[in-house]
């Protein structure tokens, strides 16, 4: 008798395909600029349209600067940005100003519209302690370098806010490696057990240095990772500024109104190197990849949707470029003027009361630099 | 007055301080309801509601970073780790955050945070319980730490702790918990940190120790003076930063001494006071500086500690080398 295939009593694979099924990728704007059918467009006035406009072409210039700059030698460690317009800078423009940020290394941008000047991001890509002398009522940390500690810490934001009954976000954003960090699920997971006001965002821009997004996990999306810490988790197309936008503000409104964190998976892609520091993205990745997501470059198609609606134009982009040339030369010239570190500006900044050994090599220091 | 255990003396210290000041909170794992493992939480909740006083998920690197973003919001964040065998897990959110938290961000932010937790030897606990950790804290720039051996240093030295507007490690030594009892005012005092306390005082030579080898060189020295040697014992209670000046000044005065610590030889603090010494009082010694310290291994298996770890007699043996040297 030849023996039948067996039925799993326990169809555990089914499962897995069933919860990956319901991790579909929501956008509203296609990459022609259309608004995709049935899709739900945000409510945002047309000032509001064009002032996202603004800080999108805003922050690629800021790139394109950036970049050059660190080439010159003018400044440090930088993190390019371009391709991630939408995923960056439209999450943002869903926040108030009483929200908290916690930002990864590549979320400058970010962290310069919520209130850093941008001659103080200058200074802290070069390595100088003014440039994370946050001014009082900007709430954002410095650039977390160590990939997943934002995660955690905004957790503790986020619980701060809940204790203090006050109507705010702790948002924290990584990249798509960061999410196989065990502080990545700790934070998530955390916040869950708390309910806590907490946004987190996986800019999954298909690479972390050189390794793909397959690479990491073989979940077939990172947002389904929500489903670990029992929060709700969202896939967005994030070269799609409405999308990401309305994506961030159903969190932010869910996570005031008491109803805890969301994680939102922003699909994107940078069209940079990882960092300036020598990385090279032709080892890893191909020129037909490139020009494929370049067809999907979120200042396209808001730039058509925009035009079609009749509230933006060249005129209007020119002056925005121009702007920001004037702003970053300007900039980077106050990040010029700042005064060169001491040793003993770095010892005073160790603790409130200096204990022996700092108050020691303090005046050893002083010494030295009085000579 | 009260007699109380260390472990009371803690718990005091942490109502004192729930008391004054609303934004203490206290949590880590089974700290609230429970009273935690030691019951050094005990009836805390109960007295402060669950909002101060809470229980977290299992994951200490998350209650690192809890910690941190409670500091952020104005909190005055006391996070506990079960057993500091259990640090290596938040050793970012410690020394890669938390301890970095001023500095990096120019005396904008900082991180006033407690963290406690136990750990130490002569209990035959399960693995990665009892491990002496606390030179891995002292390395880090941004960090104090502190480590009673008393019921009445530990009020006081928690309290100072609480307050202090940078992070503190505070680490509680098991086998001191409940071993004995000392008389602790029932009203709030505070101990500086980064201050020794000359536990016994003597002319010929000095121990410099902290935690559980305070009361083993107590005992050594009272050994030592029925063979007619003075031996002046100074309990360091911060082993970081050091209190060199009381150091220095019992070295000037007995022109002898030793170290005394509990971890390995390679590990500890000891080696740090041994240089500092050496540094600053070479001509006042009359012989070297040497260390007791654990042998070079992991922390032993349970059945072990007794051969394992040092005790008074190690402490005898090692001063009477640097005494006739």
């Amino acid at each position: 008798m030849a023996s039948k295939t067996k039925k799993a009593q326990f169809d555990a694979v089914k499962t897995l395909e069933t919860i990956e099924s319901k991790f579909e990728m929501v956008q509203i704007l296609n990459e022609k600029g259309e608004i995709v059918k049935d899709a739900t467009v945000p409510d945002m006035t047309d000032e509001q349209l064009e002032e996202l406009m603004r800080r999108m072409v805003y922050t690629r210039i800021l790139d394109q600067r950036s970049i050059s700059l660190n080439r010159q030698g003018r400044l440090g460690f930088y993190a390019p940005t371009a391709g991630q317009e939408a995923s960056q800078v439209a999450s943002h423009f869903a926040l108030e100003k009483e929200d908290f940020i916690l930002p990864g290394y590549r979320d400058v941008p970010q962290i310069v519209w919520h209130g850093l000047p941008l001659y103080q991001a200058f200074l802290w890509s070069r390595g100088h302690f003014m440039g994370m002398q946050v001014p009082e009522g900007v709430n954002v940390l410095p650039p977390q370098i160590i990939i997943g500690a934002q995660i955690i810490q905004a957790t503790g934001v986020a619980l701060g806010f809940k204790k203090r009954n006050q109507k705010a976000v702790a948002i924290t954003y990584t990249g798509d490696g960061g999410s196989s960090q065990g502080d990545f699920y700790e934070g998530i997971n955390f916040a869950g057990a708390y309910g806590a006001p907490a946004i987190f965002i996986v800019q999954n821009n298909q690479f972390a240095i050189s390794t793909p997004r397959e690479l990491q996990t073989a979940g077939k999306t990172i947002a389904q990772k929500a489903v670990a810490a029992g929060i709700p988790g969202v896939l967005v197309d994030g070269m799609d500024p409405l999308a990401v936008y309305a994506a961030v503000k159903e969190a932010r409104e869910r996570a005031i109104n008491g109803g805890g964190p969301t994680l939102i998976e922003t699909m994107c892609y940078r069209y940079g190197p990882h960092t300036m520091a020598g990385d090279d993205p032709t080892r890893y990745r191909t020129s037909d990849e490139d020009s494929e997501w370049e067809k999907k470059d979120p200042l396209v198609r808001f730039r058509t949707y925009l035009e079609g609606k009749g509230i933006w134009n060249e005129e209007k982009e020119n002056a925005v470029i121009e702007q920001a040339k004037e702003d970053i030369k300007e900039a980077i010239k106050q990040a010029d003027a700042a005064p060169k570190q001491k040793v003993t500006d770095l010892i005073s900044n160790m603790f409130e009361q200096l204990p022996h050994n700092l108050e020691e090599q303090y005046e050893i220091y002083k010494e030295k630099e009085s000579k | 007055m009260a007699q109380m255990t260390m472990i009371q003396a803690i718990t005091d210290a942490l109502r004192t301080e729930l008391r004054n000041d609303e934004n203490v909170l206290v949590f880590g794992e089974d700290v609230g309801v429970n009273g935690g493992v030691f019951r050094a939480t005990e009836g805390l909740q109960k007295e402060f509601g669950e909002d101060r006083v809470f229980d977290t998920p299992l994951a200490e690197s998350g209650i690192g970073g809890l910690a941190i973003g409670l500091s952020t919001q104005g909190f005055r964040p006391v996070p506990e780790i079960q057993f500091f065998g259990f640090v290596y897990e938040v050793i970012d959110s410690i020394s890669g955050q938390a301890a970095r938290w001023r500095y990096r961000t120019g005396n904008t932010f900082n991180a006033p945070i407690t963290i406690r937790s136990p750990f130490g030897g002569g209990v035959f606990t399960p693995e990665m319980h009892a491990d002496s950790l606390e030179g891995l804290m002292a390395q880090q720039p941004g960090l104090k730490v502190v480590i009673p051996s008393t019921p009445y240093d530990a009020k006081g030295l928690l309290i100072s702790a609480i307050r202090d507007n940078d992070p503190v490690i505070f680490l509680e030594h098991m086998k001191l918990y409940r071993s004995f009892r000392q008389e602790v005012p029932e009203e709030e005092y505070t101990i500086p940190l980064g201050k020794a306390d000359v536990k016994r005082e003597g002319t010929d030579l000095t121990i410099v120790t902290y935690g559980a080898m305070v009361h083993d060189s107590i005992k050594a020295a009272e050994e030592l003076e029925k063979e007619g040697h003075s031996v002046e014992v100074i309990d360091l209670r911060t082993v970081s930063p050091l209190d060199i000046e009381t150091i220095i000044a019992s070295v000037e005065k007995t022109n002898r001494a030793i170290v005394v610590q509990e971890a390995q030889k390679q590990a500890g603090i000891a080696a740090n006071v041994v240089a500092e010494i050496n540094d600053r009082a070479i001509l006042s010694l009359e012989a070297p500086v040497l260390r007791v310290a654990a042998p070079d291994t992991v922390y032993p298996f349970a059945q072990a500690e007794p051969v394992w770890l040092p005790n008074h007699k190690d402490i005898v043996e090692t001063a009477k080398k640097v005494l006739e040297f």
